[in-house]
């Protein structure tokens, strides 16, 4: 099915850490899970919700619109000669952007129309349907692991991952081109059993062409302030920049092409 | 870095510029003997050169391999007053002056006092230029509509050529000879007046052989008291170098930067010329001698680059002269714009990056240096190789190098009707302005405020500064029907002010060409020595004439708010406007929230803008473009602002953009600063829809945070955004690489941060120098540069 129009919260222009070259981002609303360290809070609603315009003042805007396929694409063409000099081009983020999956097919099979690169960020909970229909108009999955223990990632994610594994194992079988995105919560993803279960899956996968490891960031807190949420994570720190090569080190003693941030 | 290069870096840096009444004194001297009564002016101009020349301090810095001071020492700025008479007031000024200060000795104020202004006053240029001017002119000029550069600086706004690096000044008087011989006194009217520009232009070549020479007498005798074997050898081989060049033609790297230098001290001694003078495309220049030292000569790469490095310390060593008034205002730095040029294409369209090409850039990363400054041109032909090692240098985040697109200088040159030889062979100098090297005098004649036409197109004439009526009476703008009506009375009011402008240019010109021709410079620049004409009289094979537009983004947002707001979406009316902007959107926050976030804005790659961008563009390029100037040539556009944005800006109220009044402007072809809210890509989309290629240059200001650019991968895609600016047509885009918190924190304790240098507009600076509101304006620009 194809869809003329969709939500977004954000078009984001010279993206250079979402995929080779420089790329236009555009950011679907909509996810149904719920990671308790979500950097995006606002994108969780599919439709368009009010949010306070900054931490101090009592006055909303709206976040996230309505969109037209044409819109998207119009806003995407205007930076064709950008993906053209520096082998870019265009990824689709979210939220879980499958959550709208006819809208992004749209907007993907456009792209592939006009031959433009074509990435998908995404956690991968989806049914494999829907995987299956939008790999062909995908060049790049930018693929999101967290956890690998069901229990765990339920507690922290609110959804079961078998779902997610079971895609990226299809994808592999498939021979898509994967990057794995590992988010580094210190004491959630970057525990002893989670690293170990973490590599043994991917060293099990055989078209990963490499992993990033994202270092967790505070970029949200002020947001769910905003959005009159609560933040689950107060605790947390910032990884250092040791603890990231450490972890580095990690996965590259294990075979495994990695680097640091996207 | 070598401990010889470190002291002479250290010497410059440290030392205080301060006021040197040498050449003033000397000039004094010899106008005061009365020769100039008996001989022509150009002959009279030749004396006067080679009298200072002939008579002033010698100075050989320890340690140095190239040799040459303009003053006595070191940091030693001179005074030019037959082109400017500083009065005591003066003096003052620039010795107290917060920024950009010159000391002033009491010794100099007496001098100064009791020789300097009591000879000079009244006969200096610049008294001449403001008796000639209108009082529509003067009105203007006083009210900031124009900002007018030859007032108190020379035309000067050229570059040597090759053909400078291959030729001694005995090659330069052989075609002196022959011109001579070649008059034609029946038949040519101008047959004498030629003759006598000819024979100026011989004593000026003897007059830098004398200098060359003298030098060459202090170090043979420094070497006699050198008690180190080592520098003794070196100043007996500065000797003998000072005898052969620049004489004769230089043989090697060293006898060539010693002869450029000596040519350098010479143009910027016979006049204060505008960005002092040029060696150009110096990786072509020097490429030959630099080939055959290493190949033939046995010497090291590493001894080549301690003798640029030594070269480069000379251009630091010369503060730009003192500037006082509106000139200080438009250009309030000690640079002096000396722009090297490195990369671009060979005469046959080739790529021209050579081995030298990446030494150079080696010796700017290390000098990291105010002066001189650099910059590369990317070609369709340059290897990526050449641009990544540039823009790592540009990460280091001292502004240097700026980037250059070289097809887009060479189409400018080809539509201006030069030989595309010429074109290739040319480059950007200044801050961005296209020339052909060695062949043309461009001369930027000052900088043109569009927002204030505008204001005084909202104000029916009247400048709402002082209530005087300078302008033509185009209408009140609250009885405008529609956009057009207002853009209709802003384009009658933009040519009413070009043509006053070129009015004045065209009388100032000739104030030059008539008393202060400079047959120095004519015989560097062809074909002057060829037709025997003076470079300020048109004896250049080019001869272009350009006013500056300044405050493109202001403008657009400002002309934009105006349709958008009151002509269509009818937010408020043109009375609710004219009163906000009067009293400076106090009381009016709904409106300005209403401009400020609600209105398109230019830089975002939004047409609606961006097509007002592109109208002022084609009727300010109609009202100057192509209209003679008087040395057979034509008016020009480029759009660049050096400092004058700030100054443009503390002239205007509150203007429809949401800007408050007396706030800078935006600055050459950038986007009002914190308004491009897309990012670089859009940013770069909106500034490539005016057409570059029928400028003579554009200054395009892009800031990043060290972030952005600290991994490799991320700076092959700021190449990337490079590049594709340049398909687009882009002339020039310069990299601001400093954190707002570093800024602060140099704003708030100044003598921590002495060396750090930020770009400000096709120049880069000290930031510690620059004045309290465009040290706030680089901080609100580079803060945005955030992603």
């Amino acid at each position: 099915m194809m869809s003329d129009s969709g939500y977004i919260f954000d078009i984001k222009k010279f993206a250079i850490h979402d995929g080779p070259g420089i790329r236009t981002t555009i950011f679907l609303k909509g996810c149904s899970m719920d990671c308790w360290w979500c950097h995006n809070p606002e994108s969780r609603n599919l439709k368009p919700e009010p949010i306070l315009k900054t931490n101090n003042i009592d006055e909303q805007e709206i976040i996230g619109r309505e969109i037209s396929v044409e819109e998207v694409l119009h806003e995407i063409d205007k930076d064709m000669i950008f993906y053209e000099e520096s082998g870019g081009g265009v990824t689709i983020s979210g939220g879980e952007a499958l959550m709208q999956h006819d809208f992004l097919y749209s907007i993907l099979k456009k792209c592939k129309e006009k031959n433009i690169h074509t990435a998908l960020d995404t956690s991968g909970y989806a049914p494999e349907e829907i995987i299956r229909k939008i790999t062909g108009v995908v060049d790049l999955f930018l693929f999101d692991l967290k956890l690998i223990d069901e229990e765990t990632h339920e507690k922290h994610t609110g959804v079961s991952n078998r779902l997610i594994l079971n895609n990226l194992k299809f994808l592999d079988d498939q021979e898509e081109n994967i990057i794995i995105r590992i988010p580094i919560i210190p004491g959630f993803t970057d525990t002893e059993s989670n690293l170990l279960q973490i590599s043994e899956f991917i060293r099990n996968l055989n078209n990963v062409q490499s992993v990033n490891l994202l270092p967790y960031n505070k970029m949200g807190v002020e947001k769910y302030k905003r959005l009159k949420k609560l933040y689950k994570l107060t605790e947390v720190s910032v990884p250092s920049e040791e603890r990231m090569n450490e972890l580095k080190i990690y996965f590259k003693n294990k075979g495994i092409k990695v680097s640091i941030g996207g | 870095m070598k401990e010889r290069v470190r002291k002479l870096r250290e010497q410059s840096l440290t030392a205080e510029p301060y006021l040197s009444l040498e050449r003033a004194t000397l000039l004094t001297d010899f106008y005061e003997t009365g020769i100039v009564e008996d001989v022509s002016i150009p002959v009279a101009r030749a004396l006067a050169f080679k009298h200072i020349l002939e008579n002033k301090e010698i100075c050989i810095n320890e340690g140095e391999l190239i040799v040459g001071e303009r003053g006595p020492e070191p940091q030693a700025a001179p005074t030019y007053p037959e082109i400017c008479v500083h009065s005591l007031d003066d003096l003052n000024i620039l010795n107290s002056r917060e920024k950009i200060s010159f000391s002033v000795d009491d010794e100099t104020r007496r001098i100064s006092e009791e020789r300097i202004v009591p000879f000079w006053k009244g006969k200096s240029i610049r008294e001449k230029i403001f008796d000639n001017m209108t009082t529509e002119w003067i009105d203007a000029y006083e009210a900031g509509v124009f900002t007018e550069f030859m007032e108190q600086r020379a035309p000067g706004h050229t570059v040597s050529g090759k053909h400078v690096f291959h030729m001694g000044f005995s090659d330069f008087k052989k075609e002196i000879e022959e011109s001579i011989n070649n008059l034609d006194f029946n038949n040519d009217p101008e047959a004498y007046a030629k003759k006598e520009e000819l024979k100026a232009m011989e004593i000026a070549a003897d007059a830098i052989i004398i200098l060359a020479n003298r030098y060459s007498d202090k170090a043979k005798k420094l070497a006699l008291e050198e008690t180190d074997a080592t520098r003794r050898e070196e100043l007996e081989k500065i000797a003998e170098i000072c005898s052969y060049v620049p004489e004769y033609a230089p043989r090697t790297t060293w006898e060539a930067l010693q002869h450029y230098w000596f040519i350098h001290l010479g143009v910027i001694t016979e006049l204060n010329t505008w960005d002092s003078f040029n060696p150009g495309r110096l990786d072509q220049n020097l490429i030959t001698f630099y080939e055959e030292d290493i190949n033939e000569r046995n010497i090291s790469v590493g001894e080549i680059k301690e003798l640029l490095q030594c070269f480069w310390i000379k251009f630091n060593n010369q503060p730009a002269p003192p500037k006082v008034g509106v000139t200080a205002e438009e250009s309030n730095t000690y640079t002096d714009f000396c722009l090297i040029n490195l990369g671009g294409v060979k005469e046959d369209g080739s790529n021209a990056v050579n081995n030298l090409s990446f030494l150079l850039l080696d010796v700017i990363e290390e000098m990291r240096i105010l002066q001189p400054s650099s910059m590369v041109q990317i070609s369709k032909e340059t290897p990526n190789d050449f641009l990544m090692r540039a823009m790592k240098v540009v990460r280091t985040g001292f502004g240097q190098p700026s980037i250059f697109n070289t097809e887009a200088i060479v189409q400018e040159m080809l539509n201006q009707g030069k030989s595309i030889i010429d074109a290739r062979n040319g480059g950007a100098s200044g801050c961005v302005e296209t020339g052909a090297f060695g062949k043309e005098a461009y001369i930027l004649s000052g900088y043109f405020n569009t927002v204030k036409i505008l204001e005084l197109t909202l104000n029916n004439g009247i400048d709402p500064r002082t209530g005087k009526q300078i302008g033509l009476k185009t209408g009140d703008a609250t009885t405008f029907h529609a956009f057009e009506d207002l853009f209709e009375a802003f384009t009658n009011q933009l040519n009413h002010f070009i043509d006053i402008k070129i009015e004045g240019n065209n009388i100032i010109e000739r104030l030059w060409a008539a008393n202060l021709p400079s047959p120095f410079m004519s015989l560097l620049v062809d074909d002057c020595i060829e037709k025997g004409k003076d470079y300020n009289d048109g004896g250049a094979r080019y001869n272009t004439t350009y006013i500056q537009g300044v405050g493109l983004g202001t403008i657009t947002d400002s002309l934009t708010s105006l349709k958008y707001n009151i002509f269509e979406e009818k937010n408020f009316s043109m009375n609710d406007l004219l009163l906000a902007l009067e009293n400076n959107f106090e009381e009016h926050q709904t409106i300005r929230q209403i401009v400020l976030n609600e209105t398109p804005k230019y830089g975002n790659d939004d047409d609606y803008a961006d097509e007002i961008t592109k109208r002022v563009f084609e009727e300010f390029y109609k009202a100057v473009n192509g209209r003679p100037n008087t040395k057979g040539g034509h008016h020009r556009i480029n759009l660049l602002p050096t400092t004058v944005h700030v100054y443009f800006g503390s002239v205007l109220g509150a203007t429809p953009d949401g800007r408050k009044a007396k706030e800078p402007l935006s600055e050459g072809i950038s986007p009002v600063q914190g308004m491009d809210m897309k990012g670089p890509t859009a940013v770069i989309k909106s500034a490539s829809k005016i057409d570059h290629l029928r400028t003579g240059g554009t200054l395009l200001n892009q800031k990043f945070t060290p972030e952005i650019l600290k991994k490799d991968e991320d700076l092959e895609k700021v190449s990337a955004l490079i590049r594709a600016y340049f398909r687009m047509d882009g002339h020039h885009i310069q990299f601001n690489v400093v954190s707002a918190d570093t800024l602060r924190k140099a704003q708030e304790n100044p003598e921590r941060f002495k060396s750090l240098i930020v770009r400000v507009a096709g120049y880069s600076d000290y930031f510690i120098n620059l004045g309290e509101s465009l040290q706030n304006e680089i901080i609100k620009r580079t803060e945005h540069g955030a992603i």
